[in-house]
């Protein structure tokens, strides 16, 4: 083994460098969504290099999933109905976020969700002839309630025994798909599948299809009225944040929960509340892929959407509004990872993207020099 | 650049020439000048928001000015960061330290050093800290974990931090706000002994006193410009620094109207409390407070003091004892009754405790009253009559700042504490508990301050003015009590100093009036 003897005085230097100094003035309002927008533009063409070298066609492979999640009415209603859970757990996530309460467990207020709504066709709470209007609002009460329910129990336990959410919404995401699982194996089996019988057409959500009568150019497109319940969501989530007195509280909480002490806000309170509202959102993104999409309680109804959720509302930087637009990008990356599934083309751009929002990220907090090494 | 100055013959160790810096709306340093001699403690001083720690920041690499040079030692640099300044010889403390509180002091101090790569000899490396300490007298344990160090000795490991990286030139911002007196002793002996081995230090303080005690010369701002450029202090009088810092007389006797006391508002009887750490922090105290009158409680830090504020606000409970506020019991009660019954509090602790640092100045303001009209509608905050109330504030509590929109911890020390002032006393209180309200602010704030405070009391609130500054105490002040490890050793009624200090070193005034009698 050799060891170069003049290792100090040989090093080769780079005539530049960066430096970083970080940033104590406000950023102007539109600068992070800027960045953000750059750091999109930036991972395509990082993307586009890597498919070059791999021997692709970038140009052909963009066209192509844009293709496939924006080309025409039917891909893009296609894209929505991924958008819709996501956008109502990137919300559930905001909210709680926004108090710093660490809900990693929408997977499984998502799951509870899907379950309560199921059982108000399966138990049954309501027999099936019960007007669609009826049976709809009763599935997204008691979907609600049983993704409230799940937050609930870790917002119980850190308010009342400090005892870390991160760890409990984890744990509780595992108990909520085995009790899923035991009911479609146990008990809603239909024919000895792992599936409940399909819920009667009361039990679902309108679809735009089914307006094709009126409007023709409808047919065949699923996007279901989750969407306009979400959107509903994300103004109430806004309203509630910014400009309630509740709304208030949450942010003075998250952002010093001394302060809040001292300004006579409770925080064992609040943290239990948002928790249970975090979790009815999620829920109620499960209420509406099982009562708009699946149509029945079956094993397979989340290619992680609860964890998707997590980085939607981060990446949304916890603004209800982005939350919406954010889940549309992912819902589109989602559905053209379906399309040209065995490149694996958009889930490596998923991936670039996502290492190119969080980097970017960096530069709303340091502000970035290249500046000429001078000689020491 | 001229390297030596005439007629003192001590080099010129810093220059800045013509120094500007811009933030959004205000113009923080205005064509700048400053020098520094070797060997000496140069006093820099100013208004709140006058632009001290802007151009201090500037000098010690965080920050870039728009315009202007710096010379160091008669060459132009240019420091591109804080490093780059350590590394030319330039270290600065900051008033709010930046060290990792569950690593012990020695881990601190090498914390972004090159030299030891791996962690092999922190025996050695504990050995140096220990040893640069004993020089300058900065006694810590090397192996202390931050977290259980006090305030004052997280200074001295931040100073030791930038003695160990060989600073020549010591920027101290404000270092003793937050210290007590006694530790106030010992930072001037440290410093007196750094400047014998030839460091050169710079001194921010808004405590005349002391800047008269322990400098050589003082250049003092005044909205970004230099009014007074460097004058030795043996010229001087503290009325006359006083007046280059506000651009007027400030007059350091209050006139206090003779007002007859009425009901009493509070009533703390017999209280026993723990601290934090679950140990005894007040041991059966009683004391009572009547409208129309403030009330002094003197004592050295930590015998209880801040316990106490929390207990009549509510943010602590008590073990045993009573707290009655308007005839009202309000033992153990929730601060939110407390708040709504009209009790104001200014923390001890204004960024931790007093503000949400990443909120806007408006929701800093309706802390307390976001919940009810004008702000607070029904389940609503109105947006536009909380901006409006901002505003108010902003303009009668002289808070400097572009916009109410911006986040408080843009603010300078003193506007900061304005915020919280606005706050509690706009809400017109009927007890107002106010602890340390004019820590860190200049002349002329103290002097507002100490107004409003008597304002208040005019318009009938009753104040419990918790402080160590004796002097304020004495001025403000229609009674004072004495606290000592959680019990009140007496009251004092006519400001005998020598009876405060016999007192605030645990002698009950039984045995000093026996004493006295003998
Ligand atoms: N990062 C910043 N962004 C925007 N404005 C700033 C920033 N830092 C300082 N300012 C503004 O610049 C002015 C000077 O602030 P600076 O902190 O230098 O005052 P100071 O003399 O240290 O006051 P104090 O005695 O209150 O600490 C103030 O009006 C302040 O609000
Ligand atoms: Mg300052």
């Amino acid at each position: 083994m050799t060891i170069s003897p003049s290792k100090s005085t040989s090093r080769l230097r780079f005539p530049f460098r960066v430096q970083l100094e970080p940033r104590l003035a406000n950023v102007p309002r539109w600068f992070p969504t800027l960045v953000s927008v750059g750091a999109i533009v930036v991972a395509l063409l990082i993307g586009a290099v890597i498919i070059a070298i791999a021997g692709g066609n970038p140009f052909a492979t963009y066209s192509h999933i844009a293709q496939a999640s924006f080309g025409s009415l039917g891909v893009f209603s296609d894209t929505m109905v991924k958008a819709i859970p996501l956008m109502f757990i990137g919300l559930a996530c905001s909210l709680a976020f926004q108090m710093r309460l660490w809900n990693i467990g929408a997977e499984g207020q998502f799951f509870m969700g899907a379950w309560g709504a199921s059982a108000v066709v399966l138990l049954p709470i309501l027999p099936p002839e019960t007007p669609r209007w009826l049976f709809i609002s009763v599935m997204i009460l008691v979907g609600m309630a049983c993704g409230a329910i799940w937050g609930f129990i870790p917002g119980f336990l850190k308010a009342k025994l400090q005892v870390n959410e991160i760890i409990t919404t984890l744990m509780m995401n595992y108990i909520a798909v085995s009790w899923v699982n035991f009911f479609i194996f146990a008990i809603w089996t239909e024919g000895g599948f792992q599936m409940s019988p399909v819920f009667p057409k009361n039990a679902w959500l309108p679809r735009l299809t089914d307006l094709a009568e009126s409007v023709p150019i409808f047919r065949g497109l699923t996007t279901h009225f989750g969407l306009i319940l979400a959107i509903l969501a994300s103004v109430v989530v806004w309203f509630i944040l910014f400009r309630s007195q509740w709304g208030y509280e949450i942010r003075l909480l998250g952002d010093n929960q001394n302060a809040a002490r001292y300004s006579g806000i409770s925080v064992t309170r609040n943290t239990i509340f948002v928790m249970m509202l975090s979790g009815a959102l999620a829920g109620l993104a499960g209420m509406s892929e099982i009562s708009g999409v699946v149509h029945r309680l079956q094993a397979a109804i989340s290619p992680g959407y609860g964890f998707t959720g997590i980085i939607v509302a981060w990446l949304a930087k916890l603004n209800p509004f982005g939350v919406i637009l954010v889940s549309i990008l992912f819902g589109a990356l989602i559905l053209a990872g379906r399309e040209i599934q065995p490149s694996g083309i958009p889930k490596m751009i998923q991936g670039i993207i996502l290492v190119c929002l969080i980097a970017s990220d960096f530069l709303l907090r340091y502000r970035v020099h290249i500046v000429r090494r001078t000689e020491e | 650049m001229e390297h030596v100055n005439i007629s003192t013959q001590k080099p010129t160790v810093v220059s800045m020439r013509g120094i500007v810096k811009k933030f959004p709306g205000v113009l923080a340093n205005d064509h700048v000048d400053f020098d520094l001699f070797e060997g000496e403690i140069h006093a820099l001083l100013g208004e709140n928001g006058a632009g001290k720690s802007t151009l201090m920041n500037i000098l010690a690499g965080l920050y870039k000015a728009e315009a202007g040079l710096i010379y160091l030692n008669g060459n132009p640099v240019n420091f591109n960061s804080p490093r780059d300044a350590i590394k030319a010889g330039i270290g600065m403390v900051h008033q709010h330290f930046m060290l990792v509180p569950s690593q012990t002091v020695t881990e601190n101090i090498l914390l972004g050093l090159e030299d030891p790569r791996f962690r092999l000899r922190l025996r050695d490396y504990e050995q140096k800290v220990a040893d640069l300490g004993e020089r300058f007298g900065l006694h810590v344990d090397p192996r202390a974990k931050i977290w259980q160090l006090s305030v004052g000795e997280q200074q001295r490991v931040e100073i030791l931090k930038m003695l160990y990286r060989g600073a020549q030139v010591l920027i101290m911002d404000e270092p003793t706000a937050v210290l007590a007196p006694t530790e106030i002793e010992g930072l001037f002996k440290t410093l007196r002994s750094m400047v014998k081995e030839g460091k050169s230090i710079i001194f921010i303080s808004h405590k005349l006193q002391e800047v008269l005690e322990i400098s050589d010369r003082v250049t003092v701002l005044r909205r970004g410009k230099v009014t007074a450029a460097g004058i030795p202090l043996l010229n001087t009088t503290r009325e006359e620094l006083a007046r280059l810092m506000v651009g007027r007389e400030v007059l350091f006797r209050l006139e206090k109207k003779p007002l007859q006391a009425g009901e009493v508002i509070l009533s703390v009887e017999n209280i026993r409390a723990e601290n934090d750490r679950g140990l005894p922090a007040l041991n059966g105290l009683s004391l009572n407070v009547r409208r129309g009158e403030v009330v002094g409680l003197a004592g050295v830090a930590g015998n209880g003091q801040r316990e106490l504020a929390e207990v009549i606000t509510g943010l602590r409970k008590v073990t045993s004892g009573r707290i009655v506020v308007q005839g009202e019991d309000l033992t153990n009660q929730p601060v939110k009754i407390g708040i709504r019954r009209g009790i104001s509090h200014v923390p001890e602790d204004r960024t931790h405790v007093g503000t949400a640092p990443n909120l806007s100045i408006t929701d800093n303001v309706i802390m307390k009253n976001y919940n009810r009209p004008p702000i607070g509608n029904r389940w609503v905050v109105n947006a536009i009559a909380a901006s409006k109330y901002a505003n108010d504030l902003r303009n009668s509590y002289e808070i400097v700042v572009p916009s109410v929109a911006t986040p408080v911890r843009l603010l300078s020390g003193g506007n900061l504490q304005r915020v919280i002032l606005a706050r509690e006393i706009s809400s017109q209180p009927s007890l107002l508990v106010a602890v340390q309200p004019t820590r860190g602010l200049d002349v002329g704030a103290i002097e507002g301050v100490q107004r409003l405070l008597l304002a208040q009391r005019e318009a009938g609130s009753a104040i419990l003015l918790i402080s160590e500054e004796l002097e304020e105490l004495l001025s403000l002040s229609d009674r004072i009590y004495v606290i000592y490890e959680g019990k009140i050793m007496g009251e004092v009624l006519d400001g005998d100093l020598e009876k405060i200090g016999l007192m605030m070193t645990g002698t009950p005034i039984e045995k000093i009036e026996a004493k006295g009698g003998a």
